[in-house]
């Protein structure tokens, strides 16, 4: 692979072009690389700080809620009173209907929303049931006040632990002891997810995953041709301590060619969320908090390689990989973050005014282009040219996060995607068309149509997207989208 | 994970290589499973105190009145002998068994082996002097006797050592395959062919029932360097009686289970049923070492992008209350998919172990087509031979076919047969034919 650009940092105002309709607000010159570990180092402490205190975040405890032990993230299940950790959170309502329309119309106006003076807390779509088996994906929720999340997550523990009858459903649906195939009716199911009988692969909870928050969605599939899903996503909303709303999509998309890519994607979507959350809410600047978060995710996913080691005597090669692209809005202005291939596109509601790409990949194809080397056309026709030359894992070269910061002029929807999707949607103008005119107010809907055009066009890649409306959408406390 | 602590198993550790995509109704999965053991061995090679594993190995030398023509044979031999008994460590139980038409104990004797240490080890090799050649060859009874004297000793990896210069006269084929029928799972042989007197088959059979390797020692002074090395890599040995065990789906049947390198070894029909769909395949001993196995099983299709788990293969050790120790386990799948670019790619390591499965077969059918006078049919198997091995990189036994035929071109696979060809260098080729090299990274 060849090194990381040096001039990579000054990628996003390349990823803007002068003719999109935002303006490229830079990040804040000082924050340039020298400033990068003084970054990475704040939003981890911030991290840690806020998870402490919160003791929740969505999936990923790191206190039981049956006893209040403490635990590691890695734990399956609580040392002390042995409750299943990897059990999603109790008391949540039956599944959402692939089929249910997104609760667009209950979704306020954006000003209303904006509103700073109101938005102290706000609720959250609920998790669906049957929490993922590896690492906890697309969730992740804090409340706003410091002081307030320590009772919140009291009031966690104590319907956790009050809610038995549903934590034993639960155990059942999830099928620890006595699964029996979907294929075949005979066969019970192995510790790998398939028939001890017929062999056949049983559902997986990646396969096909859907979240939605107030003010963004997104939709993660295995598509057509892949026997499982690599990618991943985290969305995530906050309280900036001006009392305004952070809300972030995270999209992850595991290098298939290393070691555990689906643990690895999953990892820094988690670990990503998490911190830039964290730095939002501790008062630091979105560029600040997604430059740190990117660090974060670097950290989760270089941890997966340092654990797999001692196992296997034979050294892994292919340390865990992902990419890693991230947007969050953040009253009038919204930051995207990347480190990859994966990208963020910037769609208006107005469709005359143009759409545009604001990411630029870390690829073969993207350097030979920005280097004058080859023709744009003569480069993507390269069959190195998806080849990626930057990315998240023990193995990377130089981490070196891109940040940029927006301000449209008018509402639309930031796309964060994968290259399952954006490989039949390449073009700003291509992804405007696929991406529909109510997109902003119904996201969840406008994430299972942009998966549509994916699998339509023949689904070759793991598809995950994420769709953002801007300005933030975000309800208060009280108007709760049940 | 079953714990590997509190014995000297080494790791095993097991990938699957394969293309698991089918087209719509196929049926015929193909997989190679590398198996790689490390870990074991950590003693250094000396004994473990108490516990590890124990190894006892008896050495049987052809003692036939040819082995005195010419004289050097039968000198080498015992020189060959004694450089093995050199090399055992302490602690490991051996014995010298004489092979003639019966098998007579040279030591220690009284149908018992001895503990190596330096006093037992210059006792064995003053015995060894008293080796004369004389009587004819029954190779059944020298290894009915080693699996007496192995059965005697309480050890857990057994081995055996057997030389011989001749073909297997004294005795009836039959009882030969009755031995092997005997001794096989109960230890593990390597058979060395000295001279150009001895039957190839003969003795591949020995060492492919008892999992051992065969080889031609075409000069009798390269004798003692190859058992000083046979007898190191018994020595090496951490662990025997390892199964290969097949787990497939209901309706699946298994085409074949070969061991692909270092050699090739078909293990297909020497599957023990453990279970309705689980079987068992020997694969001997094991130490600090990597084989490849190419599984091929078919399965009933499944529908367009549905996933099926098409084996399961692990690696598994009797324990002695009857349950089995799983030392590892690889995961071969089947993905049913309409994308023909998808199914119709052949995974490199499975094309590179079917070329080289061939390549074994096509040295074989040639050499046989050659001895019967089929010259036509001769040139065309060698020549597909030259051609595979040189695609493959496989320079040993290129090096092996050029002695036998004139290669014109080897990328075409175009030979012409060489008029004159020692016997060694055909025995040698014959021999040598099941050798693989690994696929090129």
């Amino acid at each position: 692979m060849p090194p990381l650009p040096e001039s990579a940092q000054s990628a996003p105002p390349q990823a803007a072009p002068a003719a999109a309709p935002t303006q490229a607000r830079t990040a804040d010159p000082a924050t340039g690389t020298a400033a990068r570990p003084a970054a990475a180092e704040a939003g981890a402490a911030g991290a840690e700080g806020a998870t402490g205190a919160a003791g929740a975040a969505g999936g990923r405890l790191t206190a039981c809620p049956g006893c209040g032990e403490p635990h590691d993230p890695e734990d399956r299940f609580c040392g002390a009173c042995g409750t299943d950790l990897a059990a999603p959170p109790p008391a949540a309502p039956p599944p959402p209907a692939p089929a249910q329309p997104a609760p667009g119309p209950v979704a306020p106006a954006p000003a209303e929303a904006a509103d700073p003076a109101d938005t102290g807390s706000f609720h959250l779509a609920p998790p669906r049931p049957g929490g993922d088996e590896t690492l906890p994906l697309g969730f992740s929720a804090r409340l706003s006040d410091p002081g307030e999340g320590e009772e919140g997550a009291d009031d966690r523990a104590g319907e956790a632990g009050g809610s038995e009858e549903a934590e034993s459903q639960t155990a059942e649906l999830r099928g620890g002891r006595g699964q029996v195939c979907v294929a075949c009716g005979l066969g019970g199911v192995d510790a790998d997810g398939y028939c001890e009988h017929c062999g056949h692969a049983q559902p997986r909870q990646r396969d096909h995953q859907e979240k939605e928050l107030e003010g963004v969605a997104a939709v993660s599939d295995r598509g057509l041709r892949h026997h499982r899903n690599e990618d991943a996503f985290a969305l995530a909303a906050a309280s900036l301590p001006d009392g305004s709303a952070a809300v972030a999509a995270v999209v992850c998309d595991g290098v298939s060619t290393a070691h555990r890519p689906d643990d690895a994607s999953a990892a820094a979507a988690a670990a990503g969320s998490e911190s830039l959350l964290a730095a939002l809410e501790g008062g630091a600047a979105a560029d600040e908090a997604m430059r740190g978060a990117l660090m974060a995710a670097f950290e989760a996913v270089t941890a997966l390689a340092e654990e797999a080691r001692p196992r296997t005597a034979v050294p892994r090669h292919n340390a865990p990989a992902c990419t890693y692209v991230s947007a969050v809005a953040t009253g009038p202005v919204f930051t995207v973050g990347w480190i990859g291939d994966s990208r963020a596109y910037w769609v208006p509601d107005d469709r005359a005014l143009p759409a545009a790409r604001l990411t630029e990949d870390d690829s073969w194809a993207a350097r030979m282009v920005a280097a004058g080397l080859m023709a744009e056309a003569e480069a993507y026709a390269d069959e190195r040219a998806h080849a990626i030359t930057g990315w998240l894992g023990a193995d990377a070269v130089e981490v070196d996060p891109h940040v940029a910061a927006f301000q449209p002029d008018g509402p639309g929807v930031i796309v964060v995607c994968t290259d399952g999707l954006w490989n039949y949607a390449e073009s700003p103008a291509e992804m405007a068309e696929a991406v529909p005119a109510d997109a902003r107010t119904r996201p969840l809907a406008a994430a299972r149509a942009l998966l549509g055009v994916a699998l339509d066009g023949g689904g070759h890649d793991n598809v995950t997207v994420a769709v953002l409306p801007f300005p933030a959408t975000v309800a208060r406390a009280g108007t709760t989208p049940a | 994970m079953p714990s590997l602590s509190k014995s000297n198993v080494p790791q095993f550790s097991v990938d699957v290589y394969q293309n698991e995509f089918l087209p719509e109704g196929g049926r015929e999965v193909n997989a190679i499973v590398t198996v790689t053991a490390t870990g074991g061995g950590t003693s250094g090679g000396r004994p473990l105190p108490g516990g590890g594993a124990t190894a006892g190995v008896v050495v049987m030398v052809d003692c036939s009145g040819s082995m005195e023509y010419p004289p050097t044979k039968m000198r080498n031999a015992r020189e060959a002998t004694a450089v093995a008994i050199d090399t055992l460590r302490d602690g490991v139980s051996f014995a010298v068994v004489a092979g003639t038409h019966v098998a007579r104990e040279v030591y220690p004797g009284g149908g018992r082996m001895a503990v190596a240490d330096a006093a037992t080890r210059a006792q064995a090799k003053q015995a060894l002097r008293k080796l004369t050649g004389g009587g004819g060859t029954a190779i059944g009874t020298w290894l009915r006797l080693a699996e007496q004297l192995l059965s005697s000793a309480d050890v857990s990896i057994r081995h055996g050592i057997l030389l011989t210069d001749g073909r297997n006269e004294h005795e009836k084929p039959e009882d030969l395959r009755a031995a092997l029928d005997l001794c096989a799972g109960r230890f593990t042989c390597d058979a060395r062919g000295v001279g150009t007197d001895w039957e190839v088959k003969e003795l591949t059979g020995i060492a492919s029932a008892l999992l051992g390797s065969a080889d031609i020692v075409a000069d009798p002074a390269g004798l003692a360097e190859d058992f000083r090395s046979m007898m190191e890599n018994a020595m090496g040995k951490e662990v025997a009686d390892v199964a290969l065990r097949l787990w497939s789906p209901q309706g699946a049947e298994t085409v074949f289970v070969k061991q692909v390198a270092p050699t090739v070894e078909d293990l297909t029909a020497r599957r023990t049923e453990v279970g309705p769909l689980t079987g068992d395949y020997p694969t001997g001993s094991w130490g600090d070492e990597s084989r490849d196995y190419h599984v091929c099983v078919r399965v009933r299709p499944a529908a367009l992008r549905q996933e099926m788990l098409a084996a399961r293969v692990s690696l598994v050790l009797p324990q002695p209350d009857g349950t089995v120790q799983v030392l590892g386990q690889g995961l071969v799948r089947a993905v049913w998919t309409d994308d023909m670019a998808a199914s119709t790619r052949i995974s490199p390591q499975v094309a590179h172990y079917t070329g080289q499965a061939e390549l074994a077969q096509v040295i074989q059918q040639g050499l046989e087509a050659r001895k019967a006078g089929d010259l036509d049919s001769a040139t065309a198997k060698l020549g597909r031979a030259v051609q595979l091995a040189s695609a493959s990189g496989n320079e040993d036994t290129a090096k092996l076919l050029a002695k036998v035929v004139d290669v014109v071109d080897a990328a075409s696979g175009t030979v012409r047969l060489k008029s004159k060809v020692t016997d060694t260098d055909e025995r040698t080729l014959e021999t040598r034919s099941t050798k693989t090299v690994r696929v090129k990274k």
